[in-house]
């Protein structure tokens, strides 16, 4: 097992090396120098200040290898420079801030899906074309097409205004520091409801969909005839039998729908004043701070690494064929 | 082929899905004919109006009709849905063809660019590109394509993996056509089922990028009417407007089922030649 996650770890090398080429690449996208870009959005004066600020972090009048180097360098040291913005704090401390808000969400979203698609998915499988998996299909179209944005909006139009039940911007209410342990708590996780309903609706959709497929195919197979056969009981051969099968697929899938969830918060959070990643960015593209948006960048994509080498990881654990197999497959 | 439309006819809900996409392509063709009013002619007698005779979608902050600015707004949506899912499709069918055809390390080098782009979370690089240029409906048809290659480089990849050691191929490379010759006449037509199946679903995935862009702000600009633009207006007056965030989302929400009915509608229709092949390139190993 070991050497199975040692192996994952050396083949993603490379691949860290490839996101600081990709982001690197973005800086030069831009027609002629990137910082003439600057000029169109920002007022004369910080543009000026902006272009000298681009031309020292970057070196932007060395050859193009000397600068990739150097700035690859800092990327190494955890060295993003500092923001553009008005407070000039270091990158790095601003999205340290918002790292662990963007985390938490997405880990709460993950947990939620995993836990109703998995039971929603047996329940179709199970029994396929009855009213229960028809319905299921609807809401699986439907999710799959429903803008998260839009969702928002309706949710906050509902829930905020008209019935006035839950808040619909940040994480805490204004009078926060003034309530009672217990009213935090229950202000903080009522801040979050309409913003991980919203998250988890469209990721919902795909996975009991997939979980659906997939024990489709597991229960018409072999091994589960004669797990009837030699007398279990249906909740056995389903709940355990069938079950653990049909979940291997998933957790690739899991892994593969990472970077559309983690990039789904862009929209989530800018739409509920959620102070996280994506808020950053969003912020960043319109004051066009390059430097946090380039750490950001950075980040969220060894974010996506890392947590895709955990679900490759965790697919190993729970499939021996895969770290045992290896080589002589395929 | 024939099998193809039967197959298709019998499934109710991709037909009326395709239905919808003939009808929506109209509506945009016609949003000049069809459209009640000016969509970009403000009204200050007339602000953030209910929907009325008149307006039968309300009007906007500045007094405009809702549902000339939508119908307007559905020629962007539409434009970069196609316009994106080409550049995509373009890019993915010849990185995959040169990766499956070539193998070894030209194909290792491909592939690995594949999961190196997968790795970075869509809109994080679509904001991060679209920060270092001027936002306009072009900039977006081509950083949302430029971004979305990788699922159509994999599939043609994967048809041209098993195609190549089939029977046709391998009679016309003994007979000494030349490789773009044995790739263009003889692998590329039978690897484009799916990749039509795969640019379908891509349209409506393009749309809902596109007009998340335009909700943020960074998408198409105003006085442009875009279905994501309008909601973005609109989420400043939810309060008091709600028929400015509900038309155009339902639109969306509308169009991408739409085309996602028939994008499914014609994987299930193709499916059994497609199972069939794959077996069949199953059991040569």
């Amino acid at each position: 097992m070991l050497w199975y996650a040692l192996r994952r770890l050396v083949l993603a090398l490379p691949l860290l090396v490839g996101i600081t080429f990709i982001s690197f690449a973005v800086i030069h996208l831009a027609p002629g120098e990137p910082v003439d870009v600057t000029g169109g959005t920002m007022n004369t004066k910080s543009s000026a200040q902006a272009r000298q600020l681009l031309r020292e972090m970057y070196g932007l009048d060395q050859p193009i290898a000397v600068q990739y180097w150097n700035w690859l360098g800092r990327i190494a040291r955890l060295d993003f420079g500092r923001s553009f913005a008005p407070d000039g704090r270091p990158v790095l401390h601003k999205i340290g801030e918002r790292l662990p808000v963007t985390l938490m969400l997405n880990i709460v979203e993950l947990l939620i899906i995993v836990a109703l698609a998995i039971p929603i998915g047996m329940a179709s499988a199970t029994r396929q074309y009855s009213v229960f998996d028809k319905v299921t299909t609807v809401f699986v179209f439907v999710g799959f097409a429903t803008p998260d944005f839009w969702l928002a909006l309706l949710l906050m139009i509902l829930f905020g205004v008209e019935l006035g039940w839950l808040p619909i911007s940040g994480l805490r209410s204004l009078n926060w520091e003034y309530m009672s342990g217990w009213r935090q708590h229950w202000d903080f996780v009522s801040h979050l409801v309409l913003p991980i309903l919203v998250a988890t609706f469209g990721g919902l959709a795909g996975f009991s969909r997939y979980m659906r497929q997939s024990m489709l195919e597991v229960i018409r197979q072999d091994y589960i005839q004669s797990a009837r056969a030699k007398g279990l009981s249906e909740r056995v051969v389903i709940g355990k039998h069938a079950l653990r099968n049909a979940m291997l697929p998933l957790v690739t899938i899991l892994g593969l729908s990472l970077p559309g969830l983690i990039g789904g918060s862009v929209i989530v959070e800018s739409i509920f004043a959620i102070p996280g990643m994506g808020q950053l960015m969003v912020q960043a593209v319109f004051e066009r701070d390059y430097p946090v948006i380039m750490g950001n960048l950075v980040v969220v994509a060894v974010l996506t690494l890392v947590a895709n080498l955990l679900a490759d990881v965790a697919y190993g654990l729970v499939d021996p064929r895969i770290r045992l197999g290896g080589r002589g497959r395929r | 082929m024939k099998h193809f439309w039967q197959a298709f006819a019998k499934n109710r809900l991709a037909v009326a899905g395709g239905a919808v996409v003939l009808v929506l392509v109209l509506l945009a063709l016609l949003a000049p004919v069809l459209a009640p009013a000016d969509p970009h002619r403000p009204d200050v007698h007339n602000m953030l109006g209910a929907p009325s005779a008149k307006h039968p979608l309300g009007t906007d902050q500045l007094g405009r009709d809702v549902l000339s600015r939508m119908l307007y707004g559905s020629r962007v949506s539409l434009a970069v849905g196609f316009v994106s899912v080409g550049i995509a499709a373009a890019i993915g069918i010849v990185l995959g063809a040169v990766a499956g055809y070539r193998g070894g390390l030209v194909d290792a080098t491909i592939m690995r660019l594949v999961d190196l782009m997968l790795v970075f979370p869509r809109f994080f690089l679509l904001l991060a590109v679209l920060a270092f240029l001027r936002p306009s409906i072009w900039t977006i048809m081509a950083v949302i394509g430029l971004t979305g290659w990788m699922g159509v480089t994999r599939l043609v990849r994967g048809e041209f993996l098993a195609l190549k050691e089939r029977e046709f191929v391998l009679w016309s490379q003994a007979v000494g056509a030349a490789g773009f010759r044995v790739v263009w006449r003889h692998i590329l037509p039978n690897a484009m089922a799916p990749v039509l199946v795969a640019m379908t679903l891509g349209v409506p995935a393009a749309i809902l990028t596109e007009s998340g862009l335009s909700f943020l702000g960074l998408g198409v600009q105003p006085p442009f009417a875009t279905w994501g633009n309008i909601l973005n207006e609109g989420k400043d007056a939810i309060e008091i407007a709600w028929w400015l965030s509900f038309y155009p989302g339902l639109a969306i929400l509308i169009t991408v089922l739409s085309y996602n009915l028939l994008g499914e509608g014609i994987r299930d229709a193709l499916d059994p030649r497609l199972r069939q092949s794959r077996r069949l390139a199953a059991s040569r190993g």
